[in-house]
């Protein structure tokens, strides 16, 4: 029991419920994939409507998993929260921006004397529907990439760039992954219309809709994978502290950790059933297999990033300012109690279901959008 | 190492933060307070099967959901903003902050977040008593968000549980029970959300005054008037009791903040609890500072040193006494703070330099002081005055610390009055014939929110120069960019903040006008 909950199996712990989160909010972003498909995906009126009142019962979810993303980065990786957020300023920034402007576009839309009008706030739908995941996609690119950072003595970070994170825009393959993100966040939102949305008009138009979304999601994820497959890693040695530049490293990792590939593969093939049965099959539960599967992929690319001696947010310009999970992570207490609050999680998961459930168990009609009760 | 910082990069990564904490609490307390009422009315509601309690939830969860959007928009800056504009803070204090964040987020933004979705789109599609239940929960969730936020505030106020580790160069948690009951976070938890309680009971009041002086929806503002006016007035006691014991554990505590809100230069037994007064430069000077008296005030005599102490002869610390100490009250003074701070700081220096020459031998000795309980309490505590440049810097703001006291103690006071006022009148079926007294209560709406504002400013203003008390300074705090994104990313949320609370009044006060539909 003392060696199960040593600092570094609770390092390692902690990196996974981060990965998990990671990965739920990616899943959960088929909310702002639907925001980015307000003003091309409706034929009418109403189908706009209905695609916002989908999304916008499940916005919360999407909204609270970023926060607590965030929260539980801060607990239990506080040098990665000071690295990054207080050097890649800007894109943080960016990211939060797109964020404020998506709970007020639900709620004040379609309310009368709003001030902005009805199409401003479809437009802060979607612009937080496309930037928002483009922009987590690049920043989470640089997990793999490295940033421009050092750190002193103290630990404090020192941007070693005036852009201080815009230049991760400029990196071809942080685009891709932001890309990637998009269009996953579009694909699992058609998805998710045509799961939950009544209306055959719609949901054919949705069909139509996910081929080229799915494809672009493809080609730019198949660029990133294959790029970072190939590709020099950052490596940490444990005994000597030191990071250094290793070829192959991130397809060592998946070969050298055989459970995750699988994982990794099984969140591939599930996403692309998820697409297949939807297109071929006129089949309308696509949702939740390409969802597991964008939570199992993600998921493995993000224990790619910190396990098996790798730094997972590196820095290019001082690589031994690299952060690894033991060097960024918070104390042997603070991570053990908080792991005893993360055993709350799997009720937290319950409830959710249940609530979720409750709420689906209807499929969105006309009819409910012509209905005196809270719709946006 | 310990770099000097540009003072319009502090200053304006202050700015920010306050702007934010400002929009912020102008939609959470009405969150906290309304929440719970419309869980009591729709309680009602499913014990009565009253049909016209199910409307009057209705409509005020519909104004609930216009408030709540914005709340959440302005809230995730705010635990964005630690790390991006408090970088080296978010590193110094992580272990320990982060916790209370994370747990936050775990344990109540899902509850609420999920429930609120059942709350508004559930009403046809779960049984009553589970609606009834989500609606409970969306309330518990709201102010168990405001419990671990407010842990993590108090512990800012008041460093406890923790011990610095040289090696990391941070602070770290040793005992989550002492962060979690911190005598800080307990009272400013109660504080805050009875706070919170009071703005929403004051919202239902005042708009159900309106609709009475404009002789529509009786039975709506009746009912709603009772529900708000006895959660209201409860909640004003709760207010008032909990703003003593967070005072009491100030002047322990914080005790210069506890001197700057009285305006208590020199200190004394029996010393008087200013009621009213109005303050004026005395043309003296502590350092740079200037020294500020009485221009009037009435004073209960003794009062304040009953408050702090328990009787009449405990002896308050004034400012003076405080910055240049008082060697018969015990009172060390800052000057000795500073070379204390300084002294452990340099052994954090020296301790570096140590692990960079390879002298583990050094090393090992400096991290094992740092262990020390007597290190700990003798010098370590006044790591953050190593930063200072001056004694004066520990003196915030009197004037504003004096005037934000004593405007929101004032207006507690009327809070009582005029819930108390509000059932007195229902009671006695005498409402209507009250004009005057509905129009009060109206222009009320509006104080709450002031006072709670001024709460704020106060807790904030008040702790200056720490980020956190006796360890951190602001200046040392702030993230290393350039001042020009800080006054750029200002701009930018000063502009959307302002659209957004515009078109926030705007649909509100039209739905009010509507009123409930259903």
């Amino acid at each position: 029991m003392t060696i199960m909950i040593s600092h570094i199996f609770l390092q390692h712990y902690w990196w996974i419920i981060i990965s998990l989160l990671a990965s739920l909010l990616v899943f959960l972003m088929f909310v702002q994939g639907g925001q980015s498909l307000i003003f091309s995906l409706p034929g009418n009126n109403l189908h706009k409507t209905m695609i916002i009142n989908a999304m916008g019962r499940k916005w919360e979810f999407t909204f609270t998993t970023l926060v607590t993303f965030g929260g539980a980065f801060f607990a239990s990786f506080p040098l990665f929260y000071s690295a990054s957020f207080g050097g890649a300023y800007w894109v943080w920034i960016a990211i939060l921006f797109s964020f404020i402007i998506q709970a007020i576009g639900y709620e004040y839309r379609s309310k009368p004397a709003n001030v902005l009008g009805q199409t401003t706030f479809d437009v802060f739908l979607f612009l937080n529907g496309s930037l928002g995941p483009f922009l987590i996609g690049v920043a989470v690119a640089t997990f793999f990439t490295g940033s421009q950072f050092s750190l002193n003595e103290m630990n404090q970070v020192k941007w070693e760039t005036p852009w201080h994170g815009l230049e991760a825009l400029l990196n071809g393959r942080n685009l891709a992954l932001g890309l990637a993100v998009l269009f996953l966040a579009r694909t699992n939102g058609l998805l998710y219309l045509i799961n939950t949305i009544d209306d055959p008009a719609l949901v054919s138009r949705s069909v139509n809709k996910l081929i080229i979304n799915a494809i672009a999601f493809l080609v730019f994820f198949l660029f990133f994978v294959i790029t970072l497959l190939v590709s020099a890693g950052f490596a940490y040695d444990q005994v000597s502290g030191r990071v250094t530049m290793e070829e192959f490293k991130y397809l060592h990792n998946l070969i050298q950790m055989p459970p995750v590939l699988i994982i990794f593969l099984a969140g591939v093939v599930a996403v692309l059933y998820g697409i297949g049965i939807t297109l071929f099959r006129a089949n309308r539960s696509g949702i939740w297999y390409s969802g597991s599967g964008s939570v199992l992929a993600v998921f493995a690319l993000m224990i790619v990033a910190g396990f098996n001696g790798t730094a997972f947010y590196p820095s290019s310009f001082d690589l031994d300012s690299s952060l690894t999970i033991y060097k960024a992570s918070s104390s042997l207490f603070t991570l053990r109690t908080m792991m005893f609050v993360s055993f709350i999680v799997p009720f937290v998961f319950a409830y959710i279901w249940y609530a979720w459930k409750a709420i689906n168990n209807k499929k969105i009609t006309e009819e409910e959008m012509n209905e005196d009760g809270h719709v946006y | 190492m310990f770099e000097n910082v540009d003072l319009a990069l502090v200053n304006w990564s202050r700015a920010q933060f306050a702007l934010t904490a400002i929009y912020h609490w102008l939609f959470v307390p009405l969150t906290l307070g309304l929440s719970f009422i419309i869980a009591m009315m729709e309680t009602i509601y499913v014990r009565t099967g009253n049909e016209g309690w199910k409307r009057i939830t209705r409509f005020w969860m519909t104004l609930f959901g216009i408030n709540f959007a914005i709340g959440v928009a302005t809230g995730i800056i705010l635990e964005f903003e630690f790390g991006t504009n408090w970088s080296n803070y978010s590193w110094f204090v992580g272990d320990i902050f982060g916790a209370p964040l994370a747990i936050e987020g775990i344990l109540a933004f899902f509850l609420e977040s999920t429930f609120v979705a059942v709350m508004f789109f559930g009403w046809n599609k779960v049984s009553k008593r589970f609606h009834l239940a989500s609606t409970w929960l969306v309330a518990v969730g709201a102010n168990l968000s405001a419990l671990w936020i407010l842990v993590a505030n108090g512990w800012m106020q008041n460093p406890t549980g923790m011990v610095f580790n040289p090696d990391t160069a941070r602070n770290e948690m040793v005992s989550f029970w002492e962060v979690l009951f911190n005598e800080v976070a307990v009272s400013k938890f109660l504080h805050t959300i009875s706070s919170g309680f009071l703005v929403g009971s004051m919202f239902v009041v005042g708009i159900s005054a309106w609709y009475l002086l404009q002789k529509r929806e009786y039975f709506l503002a009746k009912r709603s008037i009772l529900v708000a006016g006895i959660f209201g007035l409860l909640a004003s006691f709760l207010v008032a009791y909990t703003g003593d014991s967070s005072a009491r554990t100030l002047a322990k505590v914080q005790p210069v903040k506890f001197a700057a809100f009285e305006a208590l230069y020199q200190g004394k037994q029996q010393a008087g609890l200013v009621a009213v007064g109005i303050l004026r430069d005395s043309g003296k000077k502590i350092g740079d500072k200037e020294v500020n008296d009485f221009a009037f005030r009435i004073e209960i005599p003794g009062f304040l040193s009953v408050m702090t102490g328990g009787d009449r002869d405990t002896f308050v610390p004034g400012i003076y006494d405080l910055v240049n100490g008082n060697s018969t009250q015990g009172l060390m003074p800052v000057s000795e703070k500073m070379e204390r701070g300084k002294k452990a700081r340099d052994l954090l220096i020296e301790f570096k330099e140590s692990k960079k020459n390879n002298d583990t031998q050094r090393a090992e000795s400096i991290a094992a002081t740092f262990r020390d309980k007597t290190f700990n309490e003798e010098y370590f505590r006044y790591f953050g005055y190593a930063s200072l440049e001056k004694p004066e810097d520990v003196i915030p703001g009197v004037k504003v610390s004096f005037y934000t006291f004593h405007i929101m103690v004032t207006l507690g006071f009327y809070f009582i009055l005029v819930f108390a006022l509000a059932l007195y009148f229902l009671y006695k079926g005498t409402l209507l014939n009250n004009k005057w007294f509905l129009w009060i209560a109206l222009c009320s709406i509006l104080l709450p929110y002031v006072a709670g504002e001024l709460g704020w400013v106060l807790a904030e203003m008040g702790r200056q120069p720490w980020i956190i008390q006796d360890l951190m300074p602001v200046n040392t705090a702030v993230s290393q960019i350039s001042s020009g994104s800080v006054i750029t990313t200002f701009v930018l949320f000063a502009v959307l903040f302002t659209v957004l609370l515009i078109a926030e009044v705007s649909i509100m006060i039209r739905q009010i006008k509507m009123g409930p539909k259903h």
